[in-house]
C-alpha cells in the first residue's frame, strides 16, 4: 500500500474521544453495576458538553441521592450532590444567585418525580435556565429496588411484590404541562440520538427536560425475569420506543404504551426566568 | 460632619429585613409563613433594588435548599420561617451544617406543635433548633428581644455564619415580629460586617473545600475556576464521600469543635445586676423584656434579684450561667413553652434551685408573674 493512501485511511477514522478531559479520574470506577445504564448516560452528556463547548467551570452539575445521582462525583465541573428530591431547588439558587453559570442536573426518576416532583413541576413553570436529565430506569436503584412513580403498572419491585398497582407517571407530559420549554426523551439504547438530544437540550435556553430510559439491571431487570442487562435494553429501550419520526406516520393505537423520543417540545420564544429577573431589576432600578 | 442617623420606627420583621441588606444579604429564597412573612415581602421589594434576587419557593424545603444554592455561588444568602416551615427545612439545615455552607434562618416563633397558634407568640423551638435535624449537628442561635436589636442580631448571624461556615438561627418571637419600635440606622461600616474568607491558594486546583489545615476553611464560590464537590455524605478535606472510619470520625467531630473551640466569640449575654444576686432570671426574647422589669421592681422591694439574657442561646452559654448564678439561690426561667430552656440551666447548674414558669396560652409572660416568682424567695 501507497504512503499516501495509508494516511488518508488513518484520517477517517474516528477520533476517540477524550472522556478523560472532563473525569476525575481519580473518583473511578464508579459505583454503578456492571450492565447499568447510567455510564452510558454519562458517555452521551459529556460528548454533548463537549459539542457545545461548555467550559468546565461555568458548569454546576448538581444531583440528588440515588445511583444517578453519584454522577456529579464522577466529572471535573462545579458539583452538587444534594439531597434526595432536591437537586433542582439548591440548582434554582445557585442559578438565579450567579446567571452565568450552566446548570446540568442529573436525577433518578424517583429523585425528580417522587420526593422531588414539586421542585420539578415549579422550576418547569418558572422556565428557568437548566438542563435536567432523568435518568429513568423504572425503580429506585439504590434502595434495593422499589415501586418507583415510573414502573409501569404491573411490574414487580420490592415494595409492589404483587405487581404494581398504580399508574405510571409519563415524565415529559408532566414536564410540558409544568411549562418546560424544552422537553425530550431518548434512551441509553440509543447513544447517538441521545447525545444529539442533549446537545440540543443544553444549548436551549430555558427549562430543558431530557428524560432518559434507561435500565437497572440489578434490580429492576432480575424482578421482572429480563434474561440480561442486553435483553432489557432491547425490550425496554428499543422495543418500547418508537422515534418521533416514525410516530408521525402512526396512530395512537398502533404507539399503544411504546414511548415516543426525540424532542417532544422546543418553544424558543419563552422568557427565562432569569432574563426575566434581570429585566426586573434595570426596571425597577430606573424608578427608583 | 457625619450624616444623621436615619431614625424609623418599625416592625420586629422590617428590622430584621434592613438588618440582613445592611449585612449584605443578596439573596433570599422562602416560602410565605405567619408570623414570618413581612420579611420576605419586604425583601422581595427591596432586594432587586440593589441588584440582589428574592425567589418565592413552592415551599420551605425548596426555599432551604435554594438558600443552600445561593451561597454556594458566593452570596450570603437567607430565609425566614415559622414553626412547621422549620420542621420541613430541617433536612437541608443539617445539609448545610454538614457541607459547612454559610446561610441565615429567621424563626419567628409562634404557638406549637403543628399548625398551633400562628398569631400568636411563642418561644417552643429552642430544642428543634438545636435537635431538629438528624445527627449530631453544630447549632447557633441568637435570640434578639428588643426590634433595634433585632436589626444588629441579624447582622450578627450573617457575620457568625460567614465566620463559622456554618448555618445559623435568628430566633425571635412573634411579640416583637410585630412590635414596633424606633432603630436608628448604623451608618455602613459602623456595624462590623465579616464577609467570607477568600481562599489564597495559588493554583486553583490545589483548592480543597474542608483543607484539615484550617478550623474553617475558606469556601470558594462556585463558578471560579475552584471545581471542587460538595455533598452531605461523610466525606474527606477534597468534598468527596469517604468510607475510612477514622475520616468519618474526624469529621464529624470537626464541624462540632469549630462551634465549641469558639464558644466565648460566639456568646453574647446582657447582665443585670447579677454580681449579688440571689435570685437570678434567665430570659431570653420578649419574655426577658417582661423579666428585666420584674428584676428591676424586685430590687427596687429589695430583694437581690438580677437577670442573665442570653444573646445567644446556642450553644448554650453555660460558663456565663455559671458565672451569673455564683450566689444564686435560684435560678428562675421564664419561657413560652413548657420546659425547654429549663433544662439546658438544670444541667448547668446541678444542686442550684431552678424554678421554670411556662405560658402556652398564646399571651406573654407579664412582670407581675415573674415578679410572683421572685417574691417566693425573698
Ligand atoms: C429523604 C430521603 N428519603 C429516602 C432516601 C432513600 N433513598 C435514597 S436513593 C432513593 C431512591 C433512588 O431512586 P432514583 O431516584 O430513581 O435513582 P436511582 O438510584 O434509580 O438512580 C431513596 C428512596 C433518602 N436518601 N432521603
Ligand atoms: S442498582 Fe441499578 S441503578 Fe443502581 S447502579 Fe446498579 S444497576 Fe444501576
Amino acid at each position: 500500500m501507497a504512503e499516501g493512501a495509508a494516511v488518508k485511511k488513518k484520517q477517517k477514522v474516528n477520533v476517540p474521544f477524550d472522556y478523560d478531559k472532563y473525569l476525575r479520574k481519580g473518583k473511578l470506577p464508579h459505583i454503578w453495576c456492571p450492565g447499568c445504564g447510567h455510564g452510558i448516560v454519562l458517555k452521551s452528556l459529556l460528548r454533548a458538553i463537549d459539542k457545545v463547548g461548555l467550559d468546565k467551570s461555568s458548569i454546576c452539575m448538581a444531583s440528588g441521592i440515588g445511583c444517578s445521582s453519584r454522577t456529579p462525583g464522577y466529572v471535573d465541573f462545579n458539583t452538587l450532590h444534594s439531597l434526595h428530591g432536591r437537586a433542582i431547588a439548591f440548582a434554582t439558587g445557585v442559578k438565579l444567585a450567579k446567571p452565568e453559570m450552566n446548570i446540568l442536573v442529573t436525577i433518578g426518576d424517583g429523585d425528580a418525580l417522587a420526593i422531588g416532583g414539586n421542585h420539578f413541576i415549579h422550576a418547569c413553570r418558572r422556565n428557568i435556565d437548566m438542563t435536567v436529565i432523568i435518568y429513568s430506569n423504572a425503580i429506585y436503584g439504590m434502595t434495593g429496588g422499589q415501586v418507583s412513580p415510573t414502573t409501569p403498572e404491573g411490574a414487580m419491585s420490592t415494595t409492589s411484590p404483587h405487581g404494581n398497582m398504580e399508574p405510571a407517571f409519563d415524565a415529559c407530559a408532566v414536564a410540558e404541562a409544568s411549562g418546560a420549554s424544552f422537553v425530550a426523551r431518548s434512551t441509553a439504547y440509543h447513544m447517538q440520538e441521545l447525545e444529539k438530544v442533549l446537545t440540543a437540550a443544553i444549548e436551549h435556553k430555558g427549562m430543558s427536560v431530557v428524560e432518559v430510559l434507561d435500565s437497572c439491571p440489578v434490580y429492576y431487570g432480575r424482578q421482572n425475569k429480563y434474561k440480561s442487562a442486553s435483553h432489557m435494553m432491547e425490550e425496554i429501550e428499543k422495543k418500547g420506543t418508537v422515534s418521533g419520526a416514525q410516530a408521525k406516520n402512526l396512530s395512537e393505537e398502533e404507539i399503544g404504551d411504546r414511548f415516543v423520543r426525540g424532542i417532544l417540545k422546543q418553544d424558543k420564544d419563552g422568557v427565562e426566568y432569569c432574563d426575566a429577573y434581570d429585566n426586573l431589576i434595570a426596571k425597577v432600578q430606573v424608578k427608583k | 460632619m457625619a450624616a444623621e442617623r436615619v431614625k424609623k420606627l418599625m416592625q420586629g420583621n422590617e428590622a430584621c429585613a434592613e438588618g440582613a441588606l445592611y449585612a449584605g444579604c443578596e439573596f433570599y429564597a422562602g416560602y410565605p409563613i405567619t408570623p414570618s412573612t413581612e420579611i420576605g415581602e419586604i425583601l422581595s421589594y427591596k432586594l432587586p433594588l440593589i441588584g440582589g434576587k428574592f425567589i418565592q419557593m413552592e415551599d420551605e424545603i425548596g426555599g432551604m435548599a435554594a438558600t443552600i444554592g445561593g451561597s454556594l455561588a458566593g452570596k450570603k444568602s437567607l430565609t425566614a420561617t415559622s414553626g412547621p416551615g422549620l420542621s420541613l427545612k430541617q433536612e437541608c439545615i443539617g445539609f448545610a451544617a454538614m457541607a459547612e455552607v454559610p446561610c441565615v434562618i429567621i424563626n419567628v416563633m409562634r404557638g406549637g406543635p403543628s399548625t398551633g397558634y400562628p398569631t400568636g407568640p411563642s418561644q417552643s423551638d429552642i430544642m428543634a433548633t438545636k435537635w431538629g435535624t438528624h445527627g449530631d449537628t453544630p447549632v447557633i442561635a441568637v435570640t434578639p428581644s428588643y426590634v433595634p436589636e433585632i436589626f444588629t442580631e441579624t447582622v450578627r448571624a450573617f457575620n457568625l455564619a460567614e465566620k463559622y461556615r456554618t448555618p445559623v438561627f435568628v430566633l425571635f418571637d412573634e411579640i416583637i415580629g410585630h412590635m414596633r419600635e424606633v432603630v436608628t440606622i448604623p451608618h455602613p461600616g459602623e456595624l462590623e460586617v465579616i464577609d467570607r474568607a477568600k481562599t489564597d491558594v495559588e493554583n486553583k486546583e490545589d483548592y480543597l473545600p474542608y483543607d484539615n489545615r484550617f478550623e474553617i476553611p475558606p469556601l470558594a464560590p462556585f463558578g471560579e475556576g475552584y471545581r471542587y464537590h460538595v455533598t452531605g455524605l461523610n466525606h474527606d478535606e477534597d468534598g468527596f464521600p469517604t468510607n475510612d472510619s477514622k475520616k468519618i470520625d474526624a469529621g464529624n467531630r470537626k464541624i462540632l469543635a469549630k462551634i465549641e473551640n469558639n464558644k466565648e466569640d460566639i456568646w453574647s449575654c446582657e447582665e443585670v445586676d447579677t454580681e449579688d444576686a440571689e435570685v437570678l432570671v434567665f430570659a431570653f426574647g420578649s419574655s426577658a423584656r417582661s423579666a428585666s422589669f420584674a428584676v428591676r421592681e424586685a430590687r427596687k422591694q429589695g430583694i437581690k434579684a438580677g437577670l442573665l439574657r442570653p444573646l445567644t442561646i446556642w450553644p448554650f452559654p453555660d460558663e456565663p450561667l455559671r458565672k451569673a448564678a455564683s450566689k444564686a439561690k435560684v435560678v428562675i426561667v421564664p419561657e413560652l413553652n413548657l420546659g425547654q430552656t429549663v433544662l439546658e440551666v438544670e444541667r448547668t447548674l446541678p444542686g442550684v434551685k431552678v424554678e421554670g414558669l411556662h405560658r402556652v396560652d398564646g399571651e406573654p409572660i407579664t412582670p407581675a408573674e415573674i415578679l410572683e416568682v421572685i417574691d417566693k424567695y425573698k
